[in-house]
């Protein structure tokens, strides 16, 4: 089968002079997201990249300007965006376990004019898409959130949050693998952890993977 | 593996550091590694070692450091004023210590992080396939952490000759005090205002003091890029970041693997050792660069270290 042309457009932004921003959207989207990645696993295979990470709708490519130019690398990303992204295999299934007693539970489900139970109940009802691992060891960005949870970040981040707190903001949810400084509402809290420094990788959540949170008492 | 030198005061924030773990960043992992590779590279070259070798990178203050036994060492990057029993050595060039010789540093001359490299290489704790410290994470290099007193510190059995006095001349080093760094317009450049644009490229920006490895808080113009909020990408080492609140942050070595902020420039990979030797307090100005000049100024980089390998 021949490739088909993509209906992605796709934006190469220089990143200095050994990396580049190639955009391939600005929504949130999982069909994006799935061929972000493909691009990254394939820009990955090539020797002139060191590195290839996805976005939410994006490559970060550092490569080795010894071996590549901009424009030539430019044009390579945008012959690969063009072909059909390999059928993607589904990531692997996460069950989360979630305590429901976040600091922010009470406050979110008055400004989204919800029930805490409601709250709870929204959250726990769709797969979520793991689109991209990064910010901290760890985190992952998940989404897409109900509609119904869509709330901006908090005015003020907290300096601290502890680890294992699950958080929502905009159209993404996602639990704080170490304690860090973060600004993202808190409804909960999981025992699992995500970052797992013994491990290779060392997160238990990878782009692409699937998950889903699921009520426990304690 | 032998111990070659102990720690009996370990200065301000020594840590053990190699080139990184780039691969690292897929998990949400900081790259790590040496903040200015040019230093490191030619500290370990002046040894014989591999350039990605484990070095000491110490910052604003040196170590107290005492031989276990006869090793080859080199000093580059930051001025800290190194000593050996109580005499002035060279930095840039290779000098033995006999087992029972003391390395000192005195007060601060120039620039903020010195490489101390020793034959055969520092050894330290490997994690997801580095030995940079990784203070976040606990992992990699002594522990995860930052030399204290009683560390000993171990180097790799090597077959290489040690010899001393290999030395890079002056005018092949960085030229640390100029603060001035390259730029090349970044992917949100476009949304700064048009006095923003300019004050990016004129301004002087101070580092502020709550600037670490991970990146510098740059404090100066305001620069306003208003704008949708961005879907968060990869970052790399070098971007400069714009929050919401309009002071520039400059991602170093332990930068977070991802965020949405605008990127309004990139520091040439050339300027990277300048920025990684300014102290918190110190000035900088963003000169904007071409691509074409940033590869220029890279090879020439590239062609000082590899005088070193003749």
């Amino acid at each position: 089968m021949p490739p088909q042309r993509s209906p992605v457009k796709i934006r190469v932004h220089p990143l200095g002079d050994a990396a580049v921003l190639a955009e391939l959207g600005t929504r949130l989207d999982t069909a994006l997201n799935t061929r972000a990645i493909a691009l990254a696993a394939a820009l990955k295979k090539r020797r002139d990249v060191r590195q290839a990470v996805a976005g939410h709708a994006s490559v970060t490519v550092q490569f080795d300007p010894d071996q590549v130019t901009h424009g030539a690398l430019a044009a390579a990303i945008r012959r690969l965006a063009a072909k059909r992204p390999p059928m993607e295999e589904p990531g692997r299934l996460h069950r989360i376990p979630v305590v429901y007693d976040g600091p922010d539970l009470v406050a979110v489900a008055a400004k989204l004019g919800l029930s805490p139970e409601q709250v709870i109940e929204h959250h726990g009802r769709p797969i979520y898409r793991a689109f991209l691992i990064g910010f901290v060891p760890g985190w992952a960005y998940l989404g897409p959130l109900p509609e119904e949870l869509v709330l901006p970040r908090r005015s003020v981040p907290r300096t601290q949050v502890p680890a294992g707190s699950v958080a929502i903001a905009g159209h993404q949810t996602g639990v704080y693998p170490l304690v860090s400084p973060g600004g993202w509402h808190l409804i909960g809290r999981t025992s699992v952890r995500l970052f797992l420094p013994d491990s290779d990788p060392p997160s238990l959540f990878r782009a692409g993977d699937r998950v889903k949170f699921f009520p426990v008492p304690e | 593996m032998t111990e070659a030198l102990r720690v009996v005061q370990p200065g301000l924030f020594t840590t053990i550091q190699d080139i990184g773990r780039p691969q690292a960043i897929a998990a949400g992992v900081p790259p790590g590694g040496a903040m200015d590779r040019f230093a490191h590279s030619a500290a370990n070259m002046l040894v014989g070692n591999e350039r990605g070798a484990a070095t000491l990178e110490c910052t604003l203050s040196g170590p107290y450091l005492v031989a276990e036994r006869d090793c080859l060492i080199a000093i580059t990057g930051a001025d800290l004023d190194p000593h050996v029993n109580g005499a002035s050595v060279p930095g840039w060039t290779g000098v033995l210590l006999a087992a029972g010789d003391e390395l000192t540093f005195g007060r601060r001359r120039t620039g903020a992080r010195a490489y101390v490299a020793v034959g055969g290489g520092v050894a330290g704790d490997r994690w997801l396939g580095s030995m940079s410290t990784n203070l976040m994470c606990g992992r990699g290099g002594m522990d995860g952490r930052a030399l204290i007193s009683g560390d000993v510190i171990s180097v790799h059995d090597s077959t290489v000759p040690l010899i001393a006095g290999r030395t890079m001349s002056e005018h092949l080093r960085p030229r640390y005090e100029e603060r001035t760094l390259h730029a090349i317009a970044g992917p949100h450049f476009t949304r700064l205002q048009p006095e923003s644009r300019q004050a990016l490229f004129e301004a002087t920006y101070a580092v502020s003091h709550d600037s670490n490895r991970m990146g510098y808080r740059l404090e100066g113009a305001r620069l306003d890029a208003p704008g949708d909020e961005l879907l968060s990408f990869g970052l790399v080492a070098g971007v400069v970041q714009l929050p919401s609140g309009g002071q520039p942050i400059l991602l170093m070595a332990d930068h977070q693997t991802a965020g949405g902020y605008p990127i309004v420039a990139t520091v040439a990979s050339a300027s990277m050792p300048i920025a990684a030797q300014l102290a918190p307090g110190d000035e900088l100005r963003f000169t904007e660069t071409s691509i074409e000049v940033a590869l220029a100024l890279r090879a020439d980089q590239r062609a000082a270290l590899e005088s070193l390998t003749n």
